[in-house]
This record gives structure tokens, sequence and C-alpha cells, in this order.
């Protein structure tokens, strides 16, 4: 069944899969986990603020996220970002926003709601004598939160962020609704003008398969060297 | 140094963990506080340097109310070092780390100078060598020690300790009494919260014994030892001194 499949296309198409696609899919990813980790932060602060009006915003706003589909996102957001530019900013006709900007700002908010998450569990994980030790200090509240406590929530909390991290550079994939070029896009692009739908779709998998379990195996290996220092 | 004068606190509604407390430690006293576990001897402490808030009363540190809004909390938290029953180091940096942070980033000093007055805290402590370990390394004797040194480097105008050896295994008692035994005799003025009598009845000033959130007795050391007038007091004393 193997022989009118043509796997050579995949060669000649590597520049264009990795440097184009492949680097515009690990910048997004990148840039959105960082985004959404920062965000993430401080809703998971003002979650845990004690001020209750912020924390039932922060509240409202992962649940929002979290109970709507990410590719209804992404579509929604391409499509609502220059009218909502228009409106902020008066102009008379909306604002032009680039498909890479537009996806990266939506998988920030995306990703904040899960990585907030994360990061309240890994607050709360820390005892509360650390912070009452960081205050008898004279510590402030904020280089308590700073120097103290978000440093070791975040050391604790590594395996899962990076593991939610796979996870996002999968879900990146989803920007192909945009027709932009990431690497299912290119690969799917190639697909299209060769009518080499099965190498392409099969190299694709492969591909984001090979990545997800090498990176996986990486977690798994940093967990347990995490796990003898503590 | 410290004066205490009616705290009331209450945990919900109706739950009272301090009830009237009043009392005082001067300038160079060193005052231990005992009684059974439940008593509110830790909620007192932890009081005087707001770690706890408290609804009646007031305390007054150095001259400051602690519990005025206007009160600049941070900075007052930073003239009085604490002491933790479970030690509390921060278990992401170094010995010394822990020892210079809140010299730098609350004192403002410089990380040399930082560094020189940690250095000399760890020396006597007798942890020098230990300075670039992490407290996870250290045994819980040494790492108490630490905790000393780290509050000792704000330069503190009081120590409170909250059952500083309540966590310690027996072996390990003596090594941080001792500590606190010389930083008594050198004048610290010191409140602090344990059950180690041998300690009280040698450096103390003072002993207060409370029970169900009252102060029952507040008595100079000979006295409270020799003759408590209470009948709590002389249960508790004879149920800890008889073995």
């Amino acid at each position: 069944m193997f022989d009118n499949l043509d796997f050579d296309v995949i060669r000649r198409s590597l520049p264009y899969l990795f440097l184009d696609g492949m680097s515009f899919t690990l910048m997004l990813t990148g840039l959105s986990a960082l985004g959404g980790l920062i965000f993430g932060t401080l809703i998971a602060l003002m979650r845990l603020s004690g001020y209750k009006l912020l924390g039932r915003v922060a509240g409202l706003y992962v649940d929002f996220m979290r109970s709507l589909p990410l590719v209804l996102v992404i579509f929604w957001f391409y499509f609502l970002v220059p009218y909502i530019g228009q409106w902020l900013t008066g102009a008379s006709r909306p604002i032009r926003v680039g498909a890479f900007t537009s996806s990266l700002v939506t998988f920030i908010m995306f990703e904040a709601a899960y990585f907030s998450e994360i990061m309240r569990a890994g607050i709360q994980s820390i005892s509360k004598g650390q912070p009452a030790a960081a205050s008898a200090l004279g510590l402030t509240y904020s280089q308590s939160m700073r120097y103290i406590v978000l440093p070791q929530a975040f050391r604790n909390m590594l395996p899962v962020l990076l593991t939610q991290t796979i996870v996002l550079f999968q879900d990146t994939s989803l920007v192909y609704v945009l027709s932009i070029p990431d690497f299912l896009g290119a690969a799917s692009k190639v697909a299209q003008r060769d009518g080499r739908l099965v190498e392409m779709y099969l190299f694709a998998a492969a591909v984001y398969f090979v990545i997800s379990c090498v990176a996986s195996y990486g977690v798994r290996r940093l967990q347990a060297r995490i796990a003898i220092v503590r | 140094m410290i004066e205490i004068s009616h705290v009331n606190k209450w945990y919900g509604p109706s739950f009272q963990v301090l009830k009237d407390c009043t009392t005082s430690v001067a300038k160079g006293e060193v005052v231990v506080v005992c009684g059974p576990s439940g008593s509110g001897k830790s909620t007192l402490i932890k009081c005087v340097n707001a770690l706890e808030p408290f609804q009646e009363g007031q305390i007054i540190l150095d001259g400051i109310k602690v519990n005025d809004p206007k009160t600049d909390l941070p900075k007052l938290r930073a003239r009085v070092g604490m002491v933790f029953q479970h030690f509390e180091l921060f278990p992401h940096l170094r010995i010394i780390e822990n020892l210079c942070l809140a010299q730098e980033k609350v004192l403002g000093r410089s990380h040399d100078e930082a560094m020189a007055k940690g250095d000399k805290l760890l020396d006597r402590v007798g942890l020098k060598a230990h300075a670039t370990k992490y407290p996870a390394e250290l045994s819980g004797g040494q790492q108490q020690r630490v905790a000393i040194a780290r509050a000792l480097a704000m330069d503190p105008i009081a120590m409170l300790f909250d059952e500083p050896t309540s966590a310690l295994d027996p072996e390990m008692i003596s090594e941080v009494l001792d500590v606190m035994v010389d930083l008594a005799h050198e004048g610290m003025t010191m409140m602090v919260v344990t059950h180690e009598m041998g300690f009280a009845s040698k450096v103390a000033h003072r002993v207060i014994f409370m029970d169900k959130g009252e102060i029952v007795e507040d008595a100079l050391k000979t006295d409270f030892f020799g003759s408590p007038r209470s009948e709590r007091a002389q249960k508790f004393l004879s149920k800890i001194l008889s073995h």
C-alpha cells in the first residue's frame, strides 16, 4: 500500500517546515508560556490576596477561560480583537492585528487560567511559617512573596508547569484555523500543494510525538533530581 | 520595652484565646512564659510583633503602639527578632543567604556588610563551616542556631522565642539553650515561651504562667519556683518537675 507514497516530499520541504513552521511554533509556545506564567501568577496572587472582590474577579476569569474550547477562543479572539482595538482607541476602522500577535495574546490569556491554578497550588503548598518568618524579619508582603514564597512555589511546581507547557506546545497547532503557517500549518500547506496528505500528516504527527516524548522524559528526570535536593 | 495591657483575642465569635492579658518586659529582662499547651502563650508572644492580630487592649513596643493601623509593621518587626518552634529557615537559600537577605532588603545594608555580619554571627553560634550549605543539610539543633543568628543579624532590640526547643531531639536541646543563655547574660531583652524550666531557673528574671488564655501568675523567678501562689501553677510545676 506504500507503493504510491512519496516520502521525498518531506526531505524537499524540510527547510520550510522547520525554519518557518517549527520556529514559529516554538516561539509561540515559549512566549505564551512565559506570558501565561507571569499573568497566571498575578491571577493566583489575586485569588489568594484576601480581597474578596479581587479574588472573585480572578476566579470568574479562570472559570470562564476553562469552560471554553481553545479553538473557539482563538477564533473569536482573532475576529474580535480588531473591533475591541477600534473601540478602545476610538479609531474609525477596525485595528489590524497580525495573526501572530492575535494568537499570542489568546494563548497567554488562555494558559494564564491554567498556570494560575498550578501556581495557586504551589503557593498554598508553602507552609504558613515561611511567610511568618519573612514578616518577622521585617520583609513586606511583596518582598516575602518575591524572595521567599514564589521562588519555593515555582520550584515545587516546575515539573507541572513544564508538563503544561508540553500540552501548550501541542495546542499551538490549533492556530491552523487562522491559516497561520506554524509547524502543522506549514506541513498542511505542503500537503495540499503537492497532494501528499498522508505523508505530510504522518510526518507532522511523528515530529510532535518525538518532541513531546523527549520533553516529557526530560521533565521526569528533572523531577527526580529536584526530589533528591529536597 | 514591651508593654502588654488588657489584651483580649478571639478566634471566631465565641472562642477566646487571650483573656485580659497584662504584663511587661523591661529592657534587659528575660521573661519566661510557660503553661500547658493551648494556654495561649504562643499566641500572646506572636501578638507582640503583630504576627497575630488581637481585638482589644494594646501592646507597646519600645514606645510604638503595635496595634495602631498607622504603625509601619514591617519596620517595627525588623527591630524585634523572633525564633520559631520549627526554625523556618528558608529552604531554597544557603545558610549565609538566610542571614543576609533581610539585612540587605530590609535594612539596606551592602552585600559585603551583610556577609561580614552573617559570618560573625555564624561563627558565634559555631556554624561557620556550614555557611554555604542548605538548611536541609543541617540537624535540627544546627538549624535553630542558624535561626537565632538570622534574627540577631538584624541587631534586634529584643528577642522573642516561641518554643525554640520543642521540635528538637533531646540531645540537641542544650546546644540551642547554650546560645540563648549566652544571649541572656549579654543583657538581651528576651521573652521566651518554653517548657525548659532549667533554662528558666538559670537565666529568667521573671516567670509568667498562663492557663486557658489567662495570665495566672506573673512572678519573680525565685517566688515562682519557691512557692507558686495559684493552685494551677503548683499543679503544672509538680507535673513537669516530677521527672
